[in-house]
């Protein structure tokens, strides 16, 4: 995980936090892999050792938090395939990934934007992950909105797509192959959250994809430098098949964005780990637009008990042209 | 009987005979006009599209799409008024069929056009056949649309067997290549009883087709937006209110195209002020069901005035583009569903100005449809740069439009200037000259 990040976060009051430092190790060790992680230096030797009953007994984190005991012979080591993640149509096995944004925590950084864009070698205007200003009542206050393509259960996207250059992956992940995409732009009016973005070759940007291509930070497998097709938030498949968590969580100060995987039932932001199915339950998690049927895989936690009191933006972005 | 007939022979095929000055002069400006759209055409596929053309990430849809329906549902005309007309016995569709038909075939190659000119990357266009999707609107739009241009031009050819026949024994005046074409295209037309009879009967089994058809091709292409979630396009009545549209379009664009003709090459005697005088009121039909459609597309809504639909209907109503909707409104089906009710509006005259108006705010209508509501998202539009917010058209979009108007008219003013543009067969049955009399006709030529 991402480490140097100012502790800036205020500490929830999930139980799941007191242990937080074992739960890091967990979640690095499950997003590499997937399954079941161990916890010390036990484990090596347990995975490396014979798989016949031993009698020995090892500790094991579950699911839901608690310490258990099984025995070391029902112990497999997990074999990480190398080649996820680098093919767009394939998901990350075993894998089902899952965004949880707390609106109670976003004072628009843009620190995700900033990342993503760099990330991927997107200049503005182009943001696939945007921070919008909300008001849904007028006695309310605003609060901040990041917003990127939901990765939806029943994505619309998908379904209009004429070639099947977009489409559902196994590990919960819409992508979009750049290679096939015809330029309808069918998918971006079947989207009703406006995730999706149009490489219509403006010149700077253009410039930018052919300067960077080979940077290393880029992910391979989504190719928004092909013109004249469309492509949107990837969710970094590549990083995340390495266990990496995706640009927006990592750069975001205030530990906004979570990211981790629903058969796991956890997610990160890289400082704090919480059990998926609590976090949605004790915080009164939501989708966007729920009632389109659209299933998103993206969960917002209100913007109740504010960490920062809301403060319009200090200047106007992607003005120029 | 055998002078009328001749005398209808000699004035249906004299557009083909000699093509005045003003004609060359017509010809050689749509020529023009065609050719600047090809230039167009070149520097957007050359040239970064974000310079060329005014579509950004919101509005992603703009007149190519606009412009993609409005010739959808022009193409309709063939249906409404060679294939309708003439399944339901109205006799008066002789003159008028043949016109119908090309101006339906041309129509929905442009729609075709339009949609390569929006497509981001057209080189990849047989991908949908590599590649389609059969779940995808598109696949439906391109399966239908194929097989009703097939079906249209069938419409379009199999009646002019004859005529290719007639063509080639009467013009031999003319050079070389056309006699050539004209009897390769008659495909050995002897006029033997049984010939006529499987013309007849396959131009029978085509009306009944195109019909179904044409309702299918813009009942898709309203499925397009329908089967999207945005709320401006979330309707159950998208379907018939498209198809309503087009058949009021169609009867429209038939009276300009009928006056037209009728003006330029003297055919009165055949395109008749009683054929305007029922055109006139095909027109108050088609306008009043489309009043209807339109009323139960947008007051129903605005009843309600959901959150979801809000934003749309009052950009509509009041805002924005309120200008644009109230004059198609009213130019669109208020005027034509009303005025020609009088008997003085339906006179060629009049009428066709009428008309004129319909097509117009027809175009406009579409664009209304496609356009504003793309920039009123479910979700707030912000920190965009000014263009991403407005769609204005580019120059380059609207010479490529613009080009695509003038090829339709290019495709039916060459085509009447190489085949005869009102059915000559089709006429003479009308007036009572007995078939076999133009099978002799034909015949004595031969020998």
């Amino acid at each position: 995980m991402e480490t140097g990040k100012e502790n800036k976060i205020i500490k929830s009051e999930s139980a799941a936090n007191e242990k937080a430092s074992t739960r890091r190790g967990f979640l690095k060790l499950s997003l590499l892999a997937g399954g079941v992680a161990l916890a010390g230096a036990e484990v090596t030797r347990m995975l490396a050792g014979p798989k016949t009953s031993n009698g020995e007994k090892i500790k094991l984190l579950s699911k839901d938090g608690k310490l258990v005991e099984v025995d070391s012979a029902n112990v497999h080591a997990v074999v990480v395939d190398s080649t996820a993640g680098t093919n767009i149509r394939q998901g990350v096995p075993g894998k089902k990934f899952v965004r949880v944004i707390d609106l109670a925590r976003c004072s628009n950084e843009r620190a995700c934007i900033e990342g993503c864009q760099k990330q991927h070698n997107l200049l503005p205007p182009i943001e696939w992950i945007k921070v919008k200003k909300m008001q849904d009542v007028e006695m309310e206050s605003p609060y901040w909105f990041p917003q990127m393509c939901y990765h939806c259960d029943n994505p619309p996207c998908t379904k209009v797509c004429p070639v099947d250059a977009t489409f559902k992956r196994s590990d919960g992940l819409v992508q979009t192959d750049n290679s096939r995409c015809i330029g309808c732009k069918f998918c971006m009016a079947a989207c009703p959250y406006s995730a999706r973005s149009f490489n219509f070759g403006r010149p700077e940007q253009t410039a930018y994809f052919e300067k960077h291509k080979d940077d290393p930070g880029i992910c391979p497998t989504s190719k928004p430098e092909n013109y004249g097709t469309v492509s949107k938030c990837d969710g970094c498949p590549d990083d995340m098949a390495k266990g990496i968590l995706p640009a927006c969580v990592r750069k975001c100060p205030n530990g906004v964005i979570f990211y981790g995987d629903e058969n796991e039932d956890t997610v990160s932001n890289g400082d704090e780990i919480f059990q998926l199915s609590a976090l949605l339950t004790e915080r009164a998690g939501y989708r966007q637009f729920d009632t389109l049927g659209t299933k998103p895989r993206t969960y917002y936690l209100p913007p109740v008990k504010r960490n920062f009191p809301f403060q319009e933006a200090k200047e106007k972005h992607n003005t120029q042209e | 009987m055998q002078e009328k007939y001749s005398k209808m022979e000699s004035d249906l095929l004299q557009p083909i005979r000699k093509i005045s000055l003003a004609g060359k002069i017509w010809i050689g400006f749509l020529i023009i006009a065609c050719l600047c759209g090809l230039y167009a055409y070149y520097l957007q596929e050359s040239r970064s599209k974000y310079e060329t053309i005014a579509l950004r990430d919101y509005t992603m849809w703009g007149v190519y799409i606009s412009t993609f329906v409005f010739y959808v549902a022009l193409s309709l005309v063939g249906a409404l008024m060679s294939a309708i007309l003439k399944l339901i016995n109205f006799e008066w569709y002789r003159p008028l069929a043949r016109i119908a038909q090309i101006i339906s075939v041309s129509a929905i190659i442009m729609a075709g056009l339009c949609i390569d000119s929006a497509m981001g990357r057209p080189d990849r266009l047989y991908y949908l056949l590599l590649h389609g999707r059969l779940q995808s609107p598109i696949v439906w739009d391109v399966i239908v649309v194929v097989t009703y241009i097939a079906a249209s031009c069938l419409l379009l050819f199999i009646p002019m067997l004859p005529e290719m026949a007639i063509c080639r024994d009467r013009l031999t005046e003319k050079p070389a290549w056309m006699r050539w074409m004209y009897n390769k295209l008659s495909f050995g037309w002897k006029g033997a009883p049984e010939q006529w009879k499987i013309v007849k009967r396959s131009v029978h089994i085509l009306a009944v087709m195109v019909v179904p058809l044409g309702v299918s091709i813009h009942t898709v292409t309203a499925w397009l937006f329908a089967t999207t979630l945005r709320p401006e396009w979330d309707s159950t009545n998208f379907g018939p209110y498209f198809v309503s549209g087009a058949f009021l379009l169609g009867c429209a664009a038939m009276i300009v195209a009928v006056y037209m003709i009728r003006k330029f090459y003297h055919y009165e005697k055949y395109l008749t002020v009683k054929h305007f005088d029922r055109m006139g009121k095909m027109l108050v039909l088609l306008g009043l069901c489309y009043t209807y459609f339109n009323v139960n597309e947008y007051l129903v809504p605005s009843y309600k005035m959901s959150g979801l639909h809000a934003n749309h209907l009052l950009d509509l109503f009041v805002g924005e583009s309120a200008a644009m909707y109230w004059m198609v409104a009213v130019f669109g089906f208020i005027i034509p569903g009303t005025l020609p009710m009088f008997k003085a509006m339906r006179k060629p005259l009049p009428l066709t100005i009428i008309a004129t108006t319909v097509v117009i705010a027809a175009w406009f209508k579409r664009y209304l449809i496609v356009i504003p509501g793309l920039s009123h998202t479910f979700l707030p539009i912000q920190d965009v740069p000014e263009s991403w917010t407005h769609y204005t058209p580019s120059l380059i979009e609207m010479t490529i439009v613009g080009a695509t108007f003038a090829a339709l008219l290019l495709i039916v003013t060459l085509f009447s200037r190489l085949f005869p543009i009102i059915s000559i067969w089709e006429v003479a049955e009308g007036e009572g000259v007995n078939l076999s009399r133009i099978n002799k006709h034909i015949k004595s030529k031969m020998v």
